[in-house]
């Protein structure tokens, strides 16, 4: 179980990312996080495992306050959240086997890390997950041999082989085609369910996020304007979120495939 | 159509220049101008001596055409091995130290202090000629290798660190950013998230220093540090102009060698 406290950022620009935000997670629940560009959204995700350090408020994580902890505390906490990237993040010029099992890197010492002699528990581990997003022929290939939808499953299977609570997802369809995009969504929320996982997913697509989430925040200016199931996502809603436009085609669930907006 | 537009229509159009104020653009172009005459006007040329020179000069060129490498081939030998295992070792050592350092000098990984005190190593390398560094060493360790050993791997570290400091404060954030948020200890997250990402660079940089450096060996022989450059010094200074030319071509031909070795290196690692 996630909770946010009057989490708050303030850049040393003087510019407010997020303003006072408190939430609460349960253990389980995948939940999109929408709002226009330069809404707070990464940055409030950055500020749950601190790769972006929060200016006050706090993030507890099974009853652990994740911004007061020490660098050693902090790396034990990482371990337990999981991050998915826009843009993958993949290690390019590595293998998706070392991609995938740089995820255990919080759990092995340094020279096993280094000559990459990892417990046979973890390969193993990485080959079920490699098998389970359907890439398990691929894993002496280097990443940036693969295609877009493909590193975005590695991403995904470094995320899983952390053994998280919590899944911290960065625009996972940002760059894929609208097929690809539903099926990483689609394979998120499946691996969310088999481990009773909590997601916050970042994400721009809104009719794309309403086919496969529990609950959506809606984001603007660093402070929470909506919380709510997608159904109840109206179009004055997203007026609220957006600002001003057309939003009857943004919303309500469409069979056809539609391009990313 | 906009007024604005119809105005437009029918006008010729120009890329901006570089510089907008066109007084500055011009007196920056005359003084460019006046300033070369000026210094072509300048340069004092003793037209007699250069005829005398020519002679000298003219006898060089036709030692090239016939150069000795036989008579002299025992000292060209040892200097060549000396150079060899002067310039390797520099590389080798030169590179452990720079590593380092380059992480310390690159201004994302390392906090203020160490990234000041690595710039400070890393200029005070860059800023000190080889030839300098050598003449010093070579009256503290003596006329021989050792000095020149030390000087080049001395230089290396100031060149090497740079390059590879400028090399990871251009990585992709994102790559290491990802293994950072796995709970990657540092040196996890430099093995796993910097390394793979700047070692085309070090691998090319490396090839790069020791062919550099093996050229730094040749002129360090002139100040006493050895190598083949004290069998060069030696030809020159007996006028054997031939044997001379059969060190230069000598060495035209290792530097040409690792060039194109490098090439082959760097082309297989992407």
């Amino acid at each position: 179980m996630l909770r946010l406290e009057g989490l708050t950022k303030v850049y040393p620009t003087g510019d407010k990312a997020l303003t006072n935000v408190t939430l609460d997670i349960p253990d389980g629940e995948v939940v999109a996080l929408i709002g226009p560009s330069g809404a707070g959204k990464s940055t409030l995700i950055r500020c749950i495992n601190r790769l972006v350090q929060p200016t006050s408020g706090k993030a507890i994580l099974d009853g652990t306050n994740i911004t007061s902890l020490g660098s050693g505390g902090l790396r034990r906490m990482r371990r337990r959240m999981g991050m998915i990237f826009q843009e993958y993040a993949l290690v390019e010029r590595l293998t998706v086997m070392e991609n995938v099992l740089s995820g255990r890197l919080g759990y092995v010492g340094f020279w096993r890390s280094y000559f990459r002699k990892f417990p046979q528990s973890d390969v193993d581990e990485a080959y079920r997950l490699l098998d389970r997003v359907g890439l398990l022929e691929m894993a002496d290939k280097r990443a940036d041999a693969l295609s877009g939808g493909q590193r975005q499953r590695v991403g995904i299977a470094r995320a899983l082989i952390q053994d998280p609570a919590l899944l911290l997802v960065d625009e996972p369809t940002a760059s894929l085609d609208p097929k690809t995009s539903r099926q990483i969504m689609r394979l998120i929320r499946e691996l969310c369910q088999e481990r009773g996982l909590a997601a916050i997913i970042n994400i721009h697509d809104v009719k794309l996020a309403q086919m496969f989430v529990q609950r959506v925040i809606g984001l603007t200016k660093g402070v929470v304007q909506f919380d709510g199931p997608p159904d109840t996502l109206t179009e004055e809603v997203l007026t609220r979120i957006y600002g001003e436009e057309d939003w009857k085609e943004t919303i309500r669930k469409v069979e056809e495939e539609e391009e990313a907006a | 159509m906009s007024a604005t537009l119809d105005a437009r229509i029918g006008q010729q159009w120009r890329k901006p220049p570089l510089i907008q104020r066109p007084w500055l653009r011009w007196v920056l172009l005359i003084g460019g101008v006046v300033y070369f005459i000026l210094a072509m006007a300048s340069m004092e040329v003793n037209w007699s001596r250069v005829y005398e020179g020519l002679d000298r000069g003219w006898q060089f060129v036709l030692a090239f055409t016939n150069p000795d490498f036989t008579s002299r081939a025992t000292d060209i030998r040892e200097g060549l091995i000396e150079s060899a295992i002067m310039a390797i070792a520099a590389t080798v050592v030169g590179i452990a130290l720079s590593i380092p350092i380059a992480l310390g000098a690159a201004r994302n990984i390392a906090p203020l202090p160490v990234y000041l005190f690595c710039r400070g190593i890393v200029a005070l390398s860059r800023a000190l000629n080889e030839i300098i560094i050598a003449i010093l060493l070579v009256a503290i360790f003596g006329f021989g290798p050792l000095a020149g050993f030390m000087t080049l791997a001395f230089a290396s570290i100031g060149f090497m660190s740079k390059l590879l400091a400028e090399d990871i404060e251009d990585l992709d954030r994102s790559q290491a950013e990802a293994v950072r948020a796995t709970g990657a200890r540092w040196f996890q997250w430099i093995n796993y998230g910097v390394q793979p990402q700047v070692m085309p660079r070090l691998i090319g940089l490396s090839m790069y220093r020791l062919d550099i450096n093996f050229r730094e060996s040749a002129v360090l022989g002139l100040v006493g540090a050895g190598g083949i450059g004290a069998t060069l010094n030696t030809a020159f200074d007996r006028y054997e102009f031939d044997t001379a030319a059969a060190i230069l071509l000598i060495i035209i031909a290792v530097v040409m060698m690792l060039e194109y070795l490098s090439g082959i290196i760097r082309g297989r690692m992407q």
